[in-house]
This record gives structure tokens, C-alpha cells and sequence, in this order.
């Protein structure tokens, strides 16, 4: 079987965005909080995020001619791949420490992994993106691992 | 002395089921506070028309997010969600009902964590969003920076 994925593609493997730095605050919290339907008074109150809050706070913010037609941001960490439509995989999360209002996170993006599988329908490639967030102090708070899936 | 949470929790326990009939304004909110202008969250034409889907689609995190709070509601005060993992594997879509559950799977009192089944059913019972998560007994002291 010939390979979809060349050396030129897998040499993105290891790549890694610059860190960005975000404040987290009560009113942000409050608005994750009430659109996700949390029943936490805490999280409701904006006191402490909720666990997934961190995908609000470190969503690429993006000018409008930095949006496609239809509406996504090309991700620069990520290389053309032969395969163009793309499918949500899976994700892992794991949490070292609870996100309060007037932490400083730092998050860093790396391309961990290109892989592909053939499957009932033809050959796909999978590659995997994992998120490291840190506090300003350097210890651990999350670590995401996202799986998406070109066909 | 109370006994602790941990030592009432046992492997075949059932978490408390939830139910979520989405609307556009919540789905609106959720892409909203993410920043997220992918139009097959709130352009119908688009969404049916050129993507072929049957509606409006939920994004996948927003469920993601149910299964988070599948546990974190179940917990309560008494210990901390350590990790989850779910796999997005069916869409789901505006006007769906969907159902968020789980149940323990395996109780290590000695290391205070128990392992967790979870899911996101439709209204068919189709798995949507099947997950595994593992929590920890007694809650972590916040670290403050």
C-alpha cells in the first residue's frame, strides 16, 4: 500500500506554537458557566471554572479575514494533508489543578503525532495536537490531547 | 466519624442520567464564549445545503463539556474529575434530545480513585459520545498563583 504521508509531512511532527498567555476571569467564567448549562453555584457565580473552560479561554481569536468561507481559522500548526475533510477524533484530558478567576495561564500547543489507518471507506490520516497549560508559577493545570481525523 | 464518600461508591453504580434538548440560543452562547464562527452551528442554509447535514450541529466540546458535568454534579464537594476521555462518534443536531449518564466501572480505596463508563445518548439510544473518566477522593487543596 502506498503511504499518504511523506517524510515532508511527518517532519511537522514535534512542532510547536508560540505560548499564549490569557487571563482568566469572573465574568468569562460566568459566560462559559451559564452557556454550557452547568448547575455548579461555584461555576455559576464565576468563583471557579468548570473543568472543559480552559477550550473557551485558549480558542484562537482570529481577525474576520483570517476566517474561511465558512467560518473556521486555519490552524498554522498543522500542514496541508492530501485528505481535506476533516472529522473530530477524539480528545483526553487530564487536570492537575482547579482554574480560578486571576490566574494567568500559559498554553502550548504541539503537533504530537501523524498517523494513518485505512478504513471501510479508504485510507485515513489522523494526527493528534497536545495542549499544555501551565499556571504563571510553571506547575501543570491541564494537558488536552485532541485526535482529528482527515478523509 | 462520617464515612467517607469513597467507601459508598461501588462498581455497577449508576451516576444520575441528565437530559439536554438544545436550542439555537444555546448553541448560539456556546460558540459564542468560544469564538468559534463555523457555520454549521448557526447558518441553517449552509449547514443543510452544503454540508449536507440534517441541521443545525452541536459542537462536540459542548457535549463533551455534558459529560464533564455528568461527574463534576455526581461529585459534588467530595473529590476532583482526574481525567476524562471521550470519542465524538456520531453528530448531533438541533431539535435532538440527548442524554448524558455513566456508571462506576472500578473502586481503588486504598489510592482514593474510582473509574467511570460515561456517555451521550440521542433519543434512539445511539452512543454519541461515549467516554471513560477517572476521579479522585478527597478534593485537591486549590492551588492559588
Amino acid at each position: 500500500m502506498t503511504s499518504l504521508l511523506n517524510p515532508g509531512l511527518l517532519a511537522h511532527i514535534g512542532k510547536s506554537s508560540p505560548p499564549r498567555t490569557e487571563l482568566v476571569t469572573r465574568r468569562d467564567i460566568r459566560k462559559y458557566a451559564v452557556a454550557t448549562g452547568q448547575r455548579g453555584k461555584q461555576y455559576l457565580a464565576g468563583d471557579e471554572a468548570p473543568p472543559m473552560f480552559h477550550i473557551s479561554l485558549f480558542w484562537d481569536v482570529v481577525e474576520l479575514d483570517q476566517l474561511t468561507p465558512d467560518g473556521i481559522s486555519i490552524d498554522p500548526l498543522v500542514p496541508e494533508f492530501p485528505l481535506k475533510r476533516a472529522m473530530a477524533g477524539g480528545v483526553k484530558l487530564t487536570w492537575h489543578q482547579r482554574i480560578f478567576p486571576g490566574d494567568v495561564l500559559v498554553a502550548t500547543r504541539t503537533l504530537t503525532d501523524i498517523y494513518e489507518k485505512q478504513g471501510s471507506q479508504g485510507p485515513l490520516i489522523f494526527y493528534e495536537v497536545t495542549t499544555e497549560i501551565v499556571n504563571s508559577a510553571g506547575l501543570p493545570v491541564v494537558t488536552e490531547k485532541t485526535t482529528r481525523i482527515m478523509r | 466519624m462520617a464515612v467517607a464518600r469513597i467507601d459508598q461508591i461501588h462498581p455497577g453504580d449508576a451516576l444520575p442520567e441528565r437530559e439536554f434538548k438544545v436550542d439555537n440560543v444555546e448553541l448560539f452562547l456556546y460558540n459564542a464564549v468560544l469564538w468559534n464562527a463555523h457555520r454549521i452551528h448557526f447558518d441553517y442554509p449552509y449547514a443543510t445545503q452544503v454540508e449536507g447535514y440534517p441541521g443545525l450541529v452541536i459542537a462536540g466540546p459542548q457535549m463533551g463539556d455534558w459529560l464533564s458535568q455528568c461527574v463534576t454534579d455526581w461529585l459534588g464537594e467530595d473529590g476532583d474529575l482526574e481525567s476524562l476521555e471521550y470519542r465524538n462518534r456520531k453528530a448531533a443536531y438541533i431539535g435532538d434530545v440527548l442524554y448524558s449518564g455513566g456508571s462506576v466501572t472500578a473502586v481503588d480505596a486504598a489510592q482514593g480513585r474510582v473509574t467511570l463508563k460515561l456517555f451521550i445518548r440521542n433519543q434512539k439510544g445511539e452512543e454519541v459520545l461515549p467516554g471513560d473518566a477517572t476521579v479522585c477522593f478527597p478534593r485537591r487543596a486549590a492551588q492559588r498563583t
